[in-house]
Order: structure tokens, then C-alpha cells, then sequence
């Protein structure tokens, strides 16, 4: 539960020092005190090898966020934010040590799957690829998961609206 | 052939014809690619390749684990589905399974009947009004529900370290009773699934006196939204202590009662020893939370690992299991209804008094009284029920233990006062992915006795 590992002297750009090897490339952040760390989506499945290594052995939740609506969000300096957002939850038990992965993916862009790391991912890279439309190349089996096969569109996503089938009022106007 | 064409043009004259009907029905089932595929479809390299990541071993030895041999023909093996309409799927949940004889070979769980977008839903209720979108998902523990999206609302808001005592204590005096009541419907279901019906009669019946507490406190015996950010919605009832008492007194000789039909039953333990087993690795790597992973072994609990509210200050017992089996977890379930009165207990001794809710204007809505004595508290309780209260940009992500496992809440907030995105980590949802795994090899008569053994709540997993 402490949050503070070895060095605390050494956390100058970012706010929080990790008590874990922090994976090449990733840029650590901070989160009301929950660490966080942005990885590129190149150097996604190495970062969650790396960090399975340093003992985050499960994947405890794996999702996505669709920032279409809210580009301004703030984000450390070094990380370009992109439309959609997978956030990856790995938990170290041995540690009772959590950490958090955002990754930045583009539109129509896809992601390396992390089924061969975690298989826990199975159910949730699908729900994504569901709700968001965001492919995972490598996925066993990548269908939808909670729509129906024939569904059209990714329900998650901002300019996906709620209430597509438009209400009809008698003798109003459109 | 004629006479089949005979009949369909003579159902289209008699209009609704039973032949167009089932068709019709059966038409309606398919989910196409989501479907398990005959094995003749897929590469023995698929078919081993969830097996072994898994069980974090080669592809070959993988493959030594199936006991048919990789070019059995379609005579041999056959897939049937169970559900979505079945009595034991605790909802629409939907198995294919590929059997050989009476032996299950391959499992997929096809899911999202009960999909109704709660977390769309969440995107455009207020973080007060949230709460009564949450706790519809895990309906056999609402407050578990609540609890965590407050207590993330509350981490976002930075309000989480002054939640007053008395709210935190109350709160988990809410969260073990309704751990008793989830773990008593499960011995109901469970029984009723094995064939054990008089003891569903029993575990409704103690779950009901549960659900008549909850009543008391909160008005309603389900879907409470009671707690909301800040706190709480009102504070106990005159009388509260009794109710408990009576519940805590009422309860062991009902559980006696419980191991007397089930627990030491030679039929009962046949039909679970050794059935559905999952090994520790297999749990971590599915993820599994909850007596699941406390059944093979692994005593973790979020209540003990990483505590919240006030568990650090209570004392009780994490249960384990050996086996990993559905009888550890049937037994896991029983005990922890022992360990979660042993916790009543406790707060009922320590419960403070004091506030039940922040005092945050901002967050709390004033009392009924001063809104008609005071102009900002007229403000205030308009701005709160009208527009919300606004929540700070950020993102969280807060877990506790639910009777099912870890439940956890991810909210991300662009600064207004609804969740830009809100996403809950629903602990069936990870935990149906242990069927596949805890059926292979197992026989099709057990499938129920494992499907029960998860204690799977179709509205958490589909959401």
C-alpha cells in the first residue's frame, strides 16, 4: 500500500516515483495518488510484458474511453493525446500494488492484443472492440461480445447518440 | 421435399404456421461469429491456443490435455446449447458446449442478453443520480454497487479522506449485510440447482429477513441509492440495533440447519468434490476474484489486502480453500456469511455517532428545515437536484470486495457534473470466463453444478 518506493528525490518531471521498473518509453503520471503510466501504443505489449515480469501478473480490468468530446484533457507533457483511450488495470498481489495503462489509439487504428500476457483480456478486449470499435490485432477471437453479431456501430462511442431511433410526436414538426 | 413445401405454403395460407414459427425462434438465437465453431472449422493451433495461455503451457502439451485427437470428426463430438432460457443459468446466459458422449470437450459462454447499455446510461446521470444506474448491475448486491461508485465519485471529488466515522461504519454495516444476503441466495440457488429444492425455500426465506432490514433503512428492499457521495441518504432507523441483533441470533442456528441438509450429505459432497476444479494459476491468469481464487488457495480479499473504509479495524478471517472446487466454493460462502457477522458484530459495538454525510454544501443537499429558512440553502438544493455538482477533471479507478469478487468503478470526468465515462469492473463478468476452464473434461450432468458454483449475476455481466 505505500506509494513511495526507494527514491524520492529523483521524481522531477513526474509527481509520483514508481516503486517498480518502469517499462522504456512510458511516462509516469499520477492520478488523485494512483499511479498511472502512458505507454505508446508501439511499445504497449512490451510495457505489459514488462511489467508482468516486475509482478503485475493480473489484468484486472481492461477498457476504453473515447475522448471525441473532450480533446483538451489535460495529459503529462511528452504524451499527444489521441481520440480513444485503452486503460489497462494490472494489480500485483505480492506488492497489493495496483498500476494503471493508458495508451493513446487513433481512430481506426488497432492495438497489439495482451491475450498472450493476460488472458483475463479475452472478455474485455472484446467488450471494447464491441462498444468502441477499436481492433486488437492478435486477438484469439475478436467478435462482438454484448451486441448482436449484426449490430451496426460502437454503442461507447461519443457520436455514437443515445436515442438514434428518433421519437415521434403526433402533429409535431420534424 | 415436396411435403415440406407443401406445408410451408399451407402455413402461409393459415397465416401463423408452426413450421414459420420455429424457424422464426431459431432465426432469432443466432449470433453468428460469437457462436462456438465445429471443430472442423478451426485450426487445432486455435482451438489449443486459449487453453494453453491459459495455462501458461507450449501449444503441444496443450493439446495433450484434449483427450480427443486432433482430426476427430464431427460424428464424434456435438454441440448443443444450454440457455439462454435455462432454469440454472441464473438469467439468460448462454453455453455452447461441445460434448463427446457425456463429456464436455469445449465450453463457450455467449452472453449479452441482458445488455442494456448501463454504462451509456451512466454518461448522462449526474454523479448524484448515478447511483441509481449502479445499483441495478450486481441487483443481489446493491449496495456493494453504490458503495464503490461513491467512493470513486469521492476520489475524484478529493473528499474521500472526510467522510465522517459514523457514514464509513454505517457503510459497512450495509456492505457485510448485504454479503450475508448475496451468500444466502446463493446457498438457495445453489441447492435448488442440485437438486437440494427445500433448501431454496430456506435460503429465500433468511435472505428475506436480510431484504426486510434493508426495507427498514432504506425504503426499499433492492436498488437502495442509499449510498450516495458524500454519505449516506439518511440515517438508521430508531431501532436499527434489534433488527441487527435479531438478524445475528436468528442466523447460526439457520446455517446449522444448512450444514445439516447440505454440507455433511453424501450426495452433496459427490455432486461437488471434485467438480469444476480451476487451479491457482489458472484463476490469476482468468483473473478471478473472489471465493473463486479463495478456493484454490490464495486467501486474498480487498478487505484484508487493501483496505478500505474501516476493515483495518475490524477482526475476521479471510476463508480459503484447497481444492478449487465447487464445494470449496460452497463452502467459502457459507463460512463467510460466519465471518461477515462476526464483522456485524463488531461495528454494532463501535458504531460512533456522529454525521452520516459530509458536511459540503456543494456535494450534500441541505436538510429539509433550512430550505425554508434559508435563501443559499434553496440554492443549493436547487443547483444539486437540478444540475449536479460539478466533479474536478480526472480519472479513478477504486475497487472493493464484492460478494462475487472485485468490483471496481473507473470513472474518467471532463469537469462537469456527469461522468465523461464510467465503467464498471464487474466481477462476473471476468469470473464467467472460468467456465470453459473449470467444464473441460468435465461431464455435461456437472455443467450446472459449475455454472452455480461462479454464482454468475447476468445483469453484472452484461451490464
Amino acid at each position: 500500500m505505500t506509494v513511495t518506493g526507494a527514491d524520492q528525490a529523483t521524481s522531477s518531471a513526474s509527481s509520483v516515483s514508481a516503486s517498480f521498473v518502469v517499462p522504456q518509453g512510458a511516462v509516469v503520471g499520477e492520478s488523485r495518488g494512483q499511479k498511472v503510466l502512458f505507454v505508446e501504443s508501439a511499445k504497449y505489449l512490451a510495457a505489459i510484458e514488462s511489467l508482468y515480469r516486475d509482478g503485475f501478473t493480473m489484468c484486472v480490468d481492461l477498457t476504453a474511453v473515447d475522448y471525441l468530446t473532450h480533446p483538451g484533457r489535460s495529459l503529462p507533457t511528452g504524451v499527444v493525446g489521441e481520440r480513444f483511450e485503452v486503460v489497462v488495470n494490472l494489480l500485483s498481489l505480492s506488492r497489493r500494488e495496483r498500476v494503471r495503462v493508458r495508451v493513446q489509439v487513433a481512430d481506426n487504428a488497432s492495438l497489439a492484443s495482451i491475450f498472450d500476457v493476460h488472458p483475463s483480456s479475452e472478455a474485455m478486449e472484446r467488450e471494447v472492440f464491441d462498444m468502441f470499435g477499436i481492433r486488437f490485432d492478435g486477438h484469439p477471437d475478436l467478435t462482438r461480445i454484448l451486441m448482436p453479431e449484426d449490430w451496426d456501430g460502437h454503442p461507447l462511442r461519443k457520436d455514437y447518440s443515445q436515442g438514434r431511433i428518433p421519437v415521434q410526436f403526433k402533429g409535431a414538426a420534424s | 421435399m415436396t411435403t415440406i413445401d407443401d406445408r410451408t405454403t399451407e402455413a402461409a395460407v393459415t397465416g401463423a404456421g408452426s413450421a414459420a414459427r420455429i424457424t422464426s425462434a431459431g432465426a432469432s438465437t443466432s449470433e453468428g461469429g460469437q457462436e462456438l465453431r465445429p471443430r472442423s472449422e478451426i485450426s487445432q493451433k486455435e482451438l489449443m491456443r486459449e487453453a494453453g495461455a491459459v495455462l501458461r503451457m507450449s501449444e503441444s502439451a496443450a493439446a495433450a490435455l484434449s483427450e480427443l485427437s486432433a482430426d476427430a470428426g464431427e460424428d464424434q463430438s456435438m454441440i448443443i446449447n444450454m440457455g439462454p432460457q435455462h432454469p440454472s443459468t441464473h438469467g439468460v446466459l448462454r453455453l455452447m458446449l461441445e460434448l463427446q458422449g457425456e463429456k464436455v470437450l469445449r465450453c463457450k459462454p455467449i452472453i449479452g442478453y441482458l445488455h442494456t447499455g448501463m454504462e451509456k446510461t451512466g454518461e448522462s446521470l449526474t454523479f448524484l443520480q448515478g447511483g441509481t444506474n449502479v445499483t441495478r448491475m450486481d441487483y443481489l448486491s446493491p449496495l456493494n454497487n453504490e458503495l464503490v461508485f461513491a467512493m470513486a465519485t469521492e476520489k475524484l471529488l478529493g473528499i474521500d479522506g472526510d467522510i465522517p466515522e459514523r457514514a464509513q461504519w454505517m457503510r459497512m454495516l450495509l456492505s457485510e449485510l448485504n454479503r450475508m444476503s448475496s451468500h444466502l441466495l446463493f446457498m438457495a440457488t445453489n441447492g435448488m440447482d442440485l437438486g437440494a429444492v427445500s433448501m431454496m425455500l430456506y435460503g429465500w426465506r433468511e435472505r428475506e429477513e436480510v431484504l426486510r432490514f434493508f426495507q427498514k433503512v432504506t425504503g426499499l428492499r433492492m436498488n437502495h441509492n442509499f449510498i450516495r457521495p458524500g454519505g449516506l441518504a439518511a440515517d438508521l432507523p430508531a431501532g436499527w440495533r434489534d433488527d441487527v441483533l435479531h438478524l445475528l441470533d436468528m442466523l447460526p442456528p439457520r446455517l446449522a440447519e444448512y450444514e445439516v441438509l447440505m454440507t455433511g450429505q453424501p450426495i452433496w459432497r459427490e455432486r461437488l468434490q471434485g467438480v469444476g476444479v480451476i487451479t491457482q494459476s489458472e484463476a490469476l491468469a482468468l483473473a478471478a476474484t473472489g471465493p473463486i481464487l479463495r478456493s484454490t488457495g490464495l486467501a486474498w480479499d480487498l478487505r484484508r489486502d487493501m483496505p478500505y473504509l474501516k476493515y483495518r479495524e475490524v477482526d475476521f478471517d479471510v476463508v480459503v480453500g484447497a481444492h478449487g472446487d465447487a464445494y470449496d466454493r460452497y463452502a467459502i460462502r457459507l463460512n463467510e456469511i460466519r465471518e461477515s457477522m462476526k464483522i456485524v458484530r463488531q461495528i454494532l459495538e463501535r458504531m460512533p455517532s456522529g454525521d452520516y454525510r459530509i458536511q459540503n454544501k456543494k456535494v450534500t443537499p441541505p436538510p429539509r428545515g433550512r430550505i425554508d429558512e434559508s435563501m443559499e440553502a434553496l440554492i443549493h438544493h436547487f443547483k444539486i437536484f437540478t444540475e449536479g455538482f460539478k466533479v474536478p477533471e480526472g480519472e479513478v479507478y477504486v475497487a472493493i470486495e464484492s460478494p462475487r469478487g472485485e468490483i471496481g468503478c473507473y470513472i474518467a470526468s471532463d469537469g462537469s457534473s456527469v461522468p465523461y465515462r464510467m465503467h464498471v469492473r464487474a466481477p462476473s463478468f471476468v469470473n464467467v470466463q472460468c467456465l470453459p476452464h473449470m467444464m473441460r473434461g468435465g461431464l455435461v450432468a456437472d455443467a450446472v453444478a459449475v455454472i452455480s458454483s461462479i454464482d454468475p449475476v447476468l445483469g453484472e455481466v452484461d451490464r
